[in-house]
């Protein structure tokens, strides 16, 4: 088990919510940030702020070192081939949609299929379909098995001669469920099919190695990694950054603007038009700093361990349902309470201090799939411990006794 | 404490057995709404005679607590007033809703003005405030013959 220093490294868990000890179950959605991020964001506005890889002047080189820094740390973390592949963006969001609006554009034409899952966050789905309206193209959904996962037999079967770009998720936001992401990698390229993976969910809890699993394009969101908001990080490989036309247009992305002729700055600036989120990314390399420290397997460990607890505790609570069992799981639980609204649900828990979320999770397609409105949903971090399921349970069966269920 | 201002028994017990929650056979005017950040689907329906007064009232949909019973009271409330009176009423629950303290419309009596004050303890929960508005949004809908759903991102 994680000690109880982690928990002490995040500042947000001194304060109370509702007079309570803050129980915090909502890290799918964002996570808490420990202090050693606070005070980089901090002490960068305080005593180092300038933008970066324009002027010439202390401020500007250092600040462009530190940035830089952070794009080496990362290469490192997620261990991709080259510096070049990492590309600062201002989520996990806009990772995607970078890649959905360039490799469409270049690539996709009418009639073009490309394979998305029934799992998808609408972050990749969205802006898929918008390809779908400019273009023409076709998405197929693999679909999800009884247990809530998508295996690579549902992938495999939705592919055909006309697919171009398979985008799945690592892991789903609502059923946990963690997809066998090499294996599709494998079959995807013997077929010359790219592979987008959207690791908003996965990169904080599970072990990343970007040339093992050799995908073609990883997102990533910084703020669900103990990081700043505003930032993300698309992964891809060099020679597809060497081939896809830019996203946005602006000062940093050029190397020569005449009136009748622009050519492109090289890798990885190509893709980060105009001021970046110069602060967040400087700090983020505190986030991966923090994750290194406490080793990604022992969070996993940690992780598998609470969820065990969790699944054990929950289950044996009657009129508690958990939604989906798929065989390999990640730090997510949904749920919901028979003849509690997930809404009245999540309202009551945060009165003893429990935040969790309630709603469709941005995942319509699978809760009309799944045949519920709504689920309330419990999500871990690493900071997170049995007392505060034993909270999370504790609270259930108060909610349960406002509306006088047994 | 706020919780129980919020879930108060008639809420909670609205909440379980809602009144008025089915078609009405013969209506002659509806509206859906829809609430897409919880899900919550509302349908209106409302039967006026010729002297637009409301005959009969009912509605159709799944949701929380608090907007199963907002939509149980507004049924029970709105039915046998005539339409100007309904829209009086919806826009002074409505101001009440957000931030006034009570209730000032003449179109309804003591006992009614209580029954809806029952759901003013949303007012502390924000997020909660277009679950108790869903129907009511959803009824000036029915009345003014709107054929768009009503969507609770649209409008505060």
């Amino acid at each position: 088990m994680i000690d109880l220093d982690i928990k002490k490294q995040f500042p947000i868990f001194n304060r109370k919510i509702n007079n309570k000890k803050l129980v915090y179950l909502d890290s799918a959605n964002s996570s808490q940030k420990p202090i050693q991020v606070i005070d980089r964001l901090n002490n960068f506005y305080k005593n180092e702020f300038s933008n970066v890889g324009r002027s010439v002047h202390s401020l500007a080189v250092s600040a462009t070192n530190n940035y830089e820094n952070t794009r080496e740390i990362v290469k490192k973390y997620i261990n991709a081939k080259f510096k070049e592949e990492i590309v600062f963006t201002k989520g996990g969001t806009e990772a995607i949609n970078l890649i959905a609006s360039t490799f469409g554009q270049k690539f996709l034409k009418e009639g073009d299929e490309i394979i998305i899952t029934e799992l998808e966050h609408h972050s990749n789905y969205v802006p898929w379909h918008y390809l779908r309206e400019l273009k023409k193209i076709k998405i197929n959904f693999a679909e999800i098995n009884n247990l809530g996962e998508v295996t690579l037999e549902s992938i495999a079967e939705k592919i055909n001669d006309k697919t171009k770009m398979i985008a799945v998720t690592h892991l789903s936001n609502v059923t946990g469920a963690i997809l066998p992401i090499k294996e599709i990698c494998e079959l995807a390229h013997s077929k010359n099919i790219p592979v987008l993976i959207d690791g908003c969910q996965g990169a904080p809890h599970l072990k990343l190695d970007m040339q093992n699993i050799d995908c073609d394009f990883y997102a990533i969101s910084c703020h669900k990694m103990y990081g700043p908001t505003g930032l993300g990080i698309l992964y891809a490989k060099k020679k597809w950054l060497d081939e896809i036309p830019p996203y946005q247009g602006g000062g940093g992305m050029i190397q020569e603007v005449k009136k009748d002729k622009i050519t492109y700055a090289g890798l990885p600036n190509k893709y980060e038009a105009g001021t970046m989120p110069t602060a967040e990314v400087v700090a983020f390399s505190e986030s991966i700093k923090f994750l290194n420290n406490v080793g990604i397997e022992k969070i996993m460990l940690h992780e598998k361990k609470l969820m065990d607890y969790a699944i054990n505790l929950l289950n044996k609570n009657n009129s508690v349902k958990i939604i989906a069992n798929p065989t390999t799981k990640g730090a997510v639980i949904s749920f919901t309470i028979e003849g509690i609204h997930p809404h009245d649900t999540a309202t009551i828990l945060d009165e003893d201090g429990v935040a969790i979320r309630a709603g469709h999770h941005c995942c319509q397609i699978l809760h009309e799939k799944l045949g519920v409105a709504a689920t309330a949903r419990a999500s871990l971090g690493i900071y997170n411990t049995e007392e505060d399921i034993d909270q999370l349970n504790e609270s259930i069966n108060n909610c349960k006794k406002i509306f006088s269920l047994k | 404490m706020n919780l129980k201002e919020l879930y108060q028994e008639i809420i909670l017990d609205y909440g379980k057995n809602p009144r008025n929650l089915r078609k009405i056979e013969n209506f002659n005017k509806d509206a859906k709404g829809y609430n897409p950040l919880c899900g919550d689907k509302v349908h209106v329906y409302l039967k006026l005679d010729d002297n637009k007064k409301i005959k009969d009232i009912s509605f159709e949909g799944s949701g929380c607590a608090i907007s199963m019973a907002s939509a149980s009271i507004m049924t029970d409330l709105i039915k046998g007033k005539k339409e100007r009176e309904v829209k009086d009423i919806i826009d002074d629950f409505l101001e009440m809703i957000k931030e006034k303290s009570e209730l000032n419309s003449k179109n309804l009596k003591v006992d009614e003005k209580t029954k809806l004050m029952s759901l003013s303890g949303v007012k502390q929960y924000p997020m909660r405030v277009k679950c108790a508005t869903l129907s009511w949004h959803t009824l000036t809908s029915a009345i003014n013959n709107v054929q768009e759903e009503v969507n609770t991102e649209r409008f505060d």
